[in-house]
C-alpha cells in the first residue's frame, strides 16, 4: 500500500535516471478505467508541466518515480475535464460514503501497486478519512517517512473502499465526462439519502438530486426537513420540480408548495399533471395544523356490498400507494363514509363475504377542521394506523396515516 | 378544461397560506434576526466590558468617537463571512480546508483553540467576580456556571438554546439603565461621539488598540458563518442576513456606548482610573451612582460572561471538528461525535478549573491568548478576503471593487493595530485586559 501524500511532490526520473520534475497531480481517467492512476502531471518549475501516461511509468516508491522512457516522449500538460484529479478533486473535499451513509472529508487516498510486464500501475484502493491520513498530511516533509510509517501502525484507521465512494461534482457536463452517476447512492434508503442531502451545501445537494432518477429523488425529498425541501425545489428548473412534486405524497407536496413563493408555486403547478395539480390545490385550502392539512387524498374506498374477492381485484390494480392501503374505507349509497376494514381482515375472510360485514365495530373519523391535538389524541386512544377525514357532508376526503403523526410528534418534541 | 378556474382559485389560496406562514414567522421574529445579533453581542464579553469601562474611567467621553469606525469595521468583516455562508452553504473552516489544505487548517484550528481557551478563562473569571459582588463564593458560582453551560448545550434542544440566547441579548439593556442612573452629560457624550480626538499619550493609544482588539475576534467569523449555513437563508433573501448583521453591529456598539458613558460620568469624574477588572468598575459605581446602577452593572457583567461562556466552547469545538472533518453537532450522540463532545467538555472544565486553581498564572495565560489572537486575526482576515473574491466560489456575490477597497483598508488597519497590540503586550506596556484575574 502506498499513499497519495507520499507520491505527491516526489521526484520524477527518466529511463536514464535524469531528473525530470516533481509529481504535481495524480489523475484517473474514468472513461478508460475506473480506479487506475492513469496520468501523472509533472511540474518543472517555470517550464510547462508534462504528463506521463500510466504505461510510461516503471516504478513508484515514496519520494521517487521512475519512468521507462525519456523526457521527450512525454506530452505537455493540458487540463482535461474528463480527468479526476486526486489532489484537487479528492483531497480535503467532501465525498459520500455509501457504505456508512454519510458525508465525509478526504484526508488521504490509499493506492495499491500492481506490477505488469516491467511496469508498475497504481490503483486507487480506498479513501482515508481518519486520523492516520490526517497525521500523514500534517507530518509530511517534517518527520522522516520511516517514522511516519511507524507511527501510523499505532493509530486506528478509518477508510472507505473506493467502490463505496461517491464523488460529488456540481458541473453536470463534467459529471458525464467523469462517468459519475449516483447509481450506488440510489440504492440507499430514501431516508438515508435525505440525511446525506441535508449535510451538503446547496450546489452539491442540487447536483445529487439531479443525478438521481426522479422516483428516488422524490422519495428522498419527501424525507428531507421541510424548509430544506422548499430550498431544493426553488433551485431546480420548473419541469423537474413539477415531476418531483407529482411523485411525492400529495400531503407533503402541498406543504412544500405552500412554502414556495406564490409565483414559483404557480409555475410549478402549471407544469404538473392537471389532475394532480387540482388535488394539491384542494389540499392547500386547509390550515397546516388541522386534519385537512395533515391528510393525504390518496386512499382506497369501496362500497359496502363489494365482496372480498372484488375488493382484492381492485386492490391489485389500484395506483394508490402501498402506504395508504392498510385499511379499506366503506361508502354507503350516498357516498358517505360508513365503515373501515383493516386489510388484514380481508386476508382472513372468505372471498364471497361482503365488505360491510367485516367492518370494525367502532368507526373513528374526524372533520377536516379538527385540530392537530385532537387528531393525535385519537391516534393514541384508539391505537390507529390511519384515520379517515370527512368534510361537512360526511364525504370521505382523505386519510391521515400514522407516519405523519410520528413525524409531527417528533418535530414538536425537538 | 378547468385551466382558468384552477389558476384563479389558486392565487388567493396561496396568498392565504403565505399569510398564515408569515404570521407564524412574525411570532418568532428572531428567526430572521438571530446569528448576527448573537455574534456581535458575544463580543461584549467580560474582557470587552472591562476595556470599555477602563476607556470611560480613564478618558471620560474622549474615546467615544471610536464607536462609529468600529461599527463599520465590525459590519464590513461580519458581512463578508455571513455572505460566504449564505452563498456557498459551507462553514469558514470548511472553505479554508478545501482551498488551503489540511496543514494550514490544522495550525489555524490550534490557534483558534488557544485563543478560545483564553477567552473562556476570562468569561469564567467574569462570572466569579460579578457574583462575588453579590456575596457568592467563586467556589460555588464557577462550578455551577460550568455545569449549567454544559447541560444547556448537551441536554438542551437547539430551538430552546437559541431562545435562551436571544433572551440573554435583551439583558444587555441593563447597561443602558445603569448609564441613565449615572446621570451623564449627554450633550458632551454626543459631541465626542461625532468628533474624533487623538491624544498622543501612550495610555490613550493603548486603549484605542485594546478597544479595536476586543471588538473583532477571529472566532466570531467562524461562528457567524456556520450559523448562517445552519439557518439555510436562501440567496434571494440575503438582505435579511445583511440586516441581521447590521442590527447586530450597531446594537453591540450602542451597548458599548452606554458602558463607556456610564463609567465616564462616574468613575472618570471621581478620578477612579485604577480599576483592575469589570467587577471592580461595578463596585466603584456604588458610592457614585447608587446601589442600583452598581447592581445592574454587575448583573450585566454576569449576563455577558455567562453568555459568552455558553457560546465560545460550543462554537470552538464545532469549528475545529468541522475543519478537521470530524463529526460534530449537538444533535449527534456522544458515540457519534466523541471528539466534539470531549473537546467541548474539556474547554469548559479547563476554563472553569483554572479559575479555581490557586496559583494559576491567569494574567499571563490571557496575555498569551491575546498574542495568539493577534497573529490569528490577520491570517483569518486575509483568508476571508481571498475566499470572498474567488469567482468559482462566490460568482456574482464577490466583493465589488468599492467594497474590496473598504474591506482591504479595514483589514489593513486591523492588522496594524493588532500587531501593535501584540508588540506592546510582549514588551509589557499593555493595559491590563484581564478581568477578575487576581
Amino acid at each position: 500500500m502506498i499513499h497519495v501524500t507520499e507520491v505527491l511532490d516526489s521526484g520524477v526520473y527518466d529511463a536514464q535516471g535524469n531528473y525530470v520534475g516533481r509529481v504535481r497531480e495524480l489523475c484517473l481517467v474514468p472513461a478508460e478505467q475506473s480506479n487506475r492512476i492513469a496520468r501523472l502531471v509533472i511540474s518543472r518549475g517555470r517550464y510547462q508541466p508534462l504528463v506521463a501516461r500510466y504505461d510510461q511509468v516503471a516504478s513508484i516508491a515514496p519520494g521517487t518515480v521512475r519512468l521507462n522512457t525519456g523526457e521527450l516522449q512525454l506530452r505537455p500538460y493540458e487540463p482535461d475535464e474528463g480527468w479526476l484529479t486526486v489532489r484537487k478533486d479528492l483531497l480535503d473535499q467532501q465525498i459520500i460514503d455509501i457504505h456508512g451513509r454519510k458525508v465525509v472529508r478526504v484526508n488521504d487516498v490509499d493506492l495499491v501497486e500492481q506490477a505488469t510486464d516491467g511496469r508498475m500501475e497504481l490503483r486507487v484502493a480506498q479513501v482515508d478519512v481518519g486520523l492516520v491520513g490526517a497525521m500523514r498530511r500534517l507530518l509530511k516533509g517534517v518527520v522522516a517517512p520511516g517514522w511516519i510509517r511507524l507511527l501510523q501502525k499505532r493509530l486506528p484507521t478509518r477508510v472507505i473502499p473506493w467502490e463505496f465512494v461517491d464523488v460529488i461534482e456540481t458541473d453536470p457536463l463534467r459529471r458525464v465526462k467523469l462517468k459519475l452517476e449516483h447509481s450506488k447512492l440510489a440504492r440507499l434508503h430514501p431516508a438515508d439519502i435525505a440525511d446525506i442531502i441535508e449535510e451538503l451545501a446547496p450546489a452539491e445537494r442540487e447536483a445529487v438530486i439531479q443525478t438521481l432518477d426522479s422516483e428516488t429523488a422524490a422519495e428522498a425529498l419527501g424525507e428531507v426537513q421541510g424548509d430544506l425541501q422548499v430550498r431544493i425545489l426553488e433551485g431546480l428548473d420548473k419541469e423537474h420540480a413539477a415531476s418531483l412534486l407529482e411523485q411525492m405524497p400529495p400531503d407533503e407536496a402541498a406543504d412544500v408548495l405552500a412554502g414556495l413563493p406564490a409565483a414559483t408555486a404557480r409555475e410549478v403547478l402549471e407544469d404538473m399533471d392537471r389532475q394532480e395539480a387540482r388535488e394539491l390545490v384542494e389540499l392547500l385550502r386547509f390550515e397546516e395544523n388541522t386534519a385537512g392539512g395533515l391528510m393525504t387524498p390518496e386512499l382506497f374506498a369501496a362500497s359496502e356490498t363489494t365482496t372480498v374477492a372484488g375488493a382484492a381485484t381492485t386492490l391489485r390494480e389500484t395506483e394508490v400507494g402501498v402506504d395508504s392501503l392498510d385499511t379499506v374505507y366503506l361508502l354507503n349509497e350516498q357516498n358517505v363514509l360508513s365503515g373501515a376494514v383493516p386489510v388484514g381482515r380481508l386476508l382472513r375472510a372468505t372471498p364471497e363475504t361482503p365488505l360491510g360485514r367485516l367492518r370494525t365495530e367502532q368507526l373513528v373519523f374526524v372533520d377536516t377542521e379538527a385540530k392537530e391535538r385532537q387528531v393525535v389524541d385519537l391516534f393514541d386512544k384508539y391505537n390507529l394506523r390511519s384515520l379517515p377525514v370527512v368534510d361537512a357532508e360526511q364525504k370521505l376526503v382523505g386519510i391521515i396515516t400514522v407516519d405523519d403523526i410520528v413525524n409531527r410528534l417528533w418535530q414538536a418534541h425537538r | 378544461m378547468a385551466g382558468a378556474p384552477l389558476k384563479s382559485r389558486l392565487a388567493p389560496l396561496l396568498e392565504q397560506r403565505r399569510l398564515r406562514a408569515l404570521r407564524r414567522r412574525l411570532l418568532v421574529l428572531f428567526a430572521v434576526i438571530g446569528p448576527g445579533l448573537i455574534t456581535s453581542n458575544v463580543d461584549n464579553d467580560a474582557g470587552g466590558i472591562y476595556t470599555y469601562s477602563l476607556a470611560g474611567a480613564q478618558f471620560g467621553y474622549l474615546l467615544l468617537w471610536t464607536l462609529i469606525p468600529m461599527t463599520l469595521i465590525l459590519y464590513v468583516t461580519e458581512e463578508m463571512t455571513a455572505r460566504m455562508g449564505v452563498v456557498t452553504g459551507k462553514g469558514l473552516s470548511d472553505l479554508i480546508r478545501e482551498e488551503f489544505g489540511f496543514r494550514i487548517t490544522f495550525f489555524l484550528m490550534l490557534a483558534v483553540l488557544a485563543v478560545a481557551l483564553g477567552n473562556i478563562l476570562a468569561e469564567f473569571a467574569g462570572v466569579a467576580a460579578s457574583l462575588e459582588l453579590f456575596g457568592v463564593s467563586r467556589y460555588v458560582s464557577v462550578p455551577a456556571a460550568a455545569v449549567a453551560v454544559w447541560l444547556l448545550v448537551v441536554r438542551g434542544t437547539s430551538k430552546s438554546v437559541e431562545k435562551i440566547f436571544l433572551t440573554i441579548c435583551v439583558f444587555y439593556l441593563t447597561y443602558v439603565f445603569s448609564a441613565f442612573l449615572a446621570k451623564p452629560d449627554w450633550l458632551t457624550a454626543a459631541y465626542h461621539t461625532l468628533r474624533p480626538t487623538i491624544e498622543w499619550r501612550s495610555n490613550y493609544l493603548l486603549l484605542l488598540l485594546a478597544l479595536v482588539g476586543s471588538t473583532v475576534a477571529p472566532w466570531q467569523f467562524f461562528y457567524l458563518q456556520s450559523a448562517m449555513v445552519e439557518k439555510r437563508v436562501p440567496r434571494d433573501r440575503y438582505w435579511e442576513t445583511r440586516a441581521d448583521v447590521l442590527v447586530g453591529s450597531v446594537s453591540c456598539m450602542v451597548i458599548v456606548f452606554f458602558i463607556m458613558v456610564c463609567c465616564a460620568a462616574t468613575l472618570h469624574l471621581a478620578g477612579r482610573t485604577d480599576i483592575r477588572d469589570a467587577a471592580e468598575a461595578a463596585e466603584a459605581l456604588r458610592p457614585l451612582a447608587g446601589p442600583y446602577a452598581s447592581a445592574l452593572f454587575a448583573f450585566g457583567l454576569l449576563n455577558a460572561s455567562l453568555f459568552a461562556a455558553s457560546i465560545l466552547p460550543l462554537s470552538t469545538a464545532f469549528v475545529i471538528c468541522e475543519g478537521l472533518g470530524v463529526e460534530a453537532g449537538v444533535d449527534k450522540s456522544f458515540r457519534e461525535a466523541p471528539v466534539f463532545y470531549w473537546l467541548y467538555t474539556a474547554l469548559i472544565v479547563v476554563g472553569a478549573g483554572l479559575i479555581l486553581l490557586p496559583g494559576t498564572p491567569l494574567v499571563r495565560l490571557m496575555v498569551l491568548s491575546q498574542v495568539v489572537n493577534g497573529f490569528l486575526l490577520p491570517v483569518v482576515l486575509i483568508f476571508m478576503l481571498v475566499l470572498v473574491n474567488r469567482a468559482d466560489l462566490m460568482g456574482e456575490w464577490r466583493n465589488s471593487w468599492g467594497f474590496n477597497a473598504v474591506a482591504w483598508a479595514t483589514v489593513g488597519v486591523m492588522i496594524v493595530l493588532t500587531l501593535a497590540l501584540v508588540y506592546l503586550g510582549l514588551t509589557g506596556a499593555r493595559v491590563s485586559l484581564t478581568p477578575g484575574a487576581e
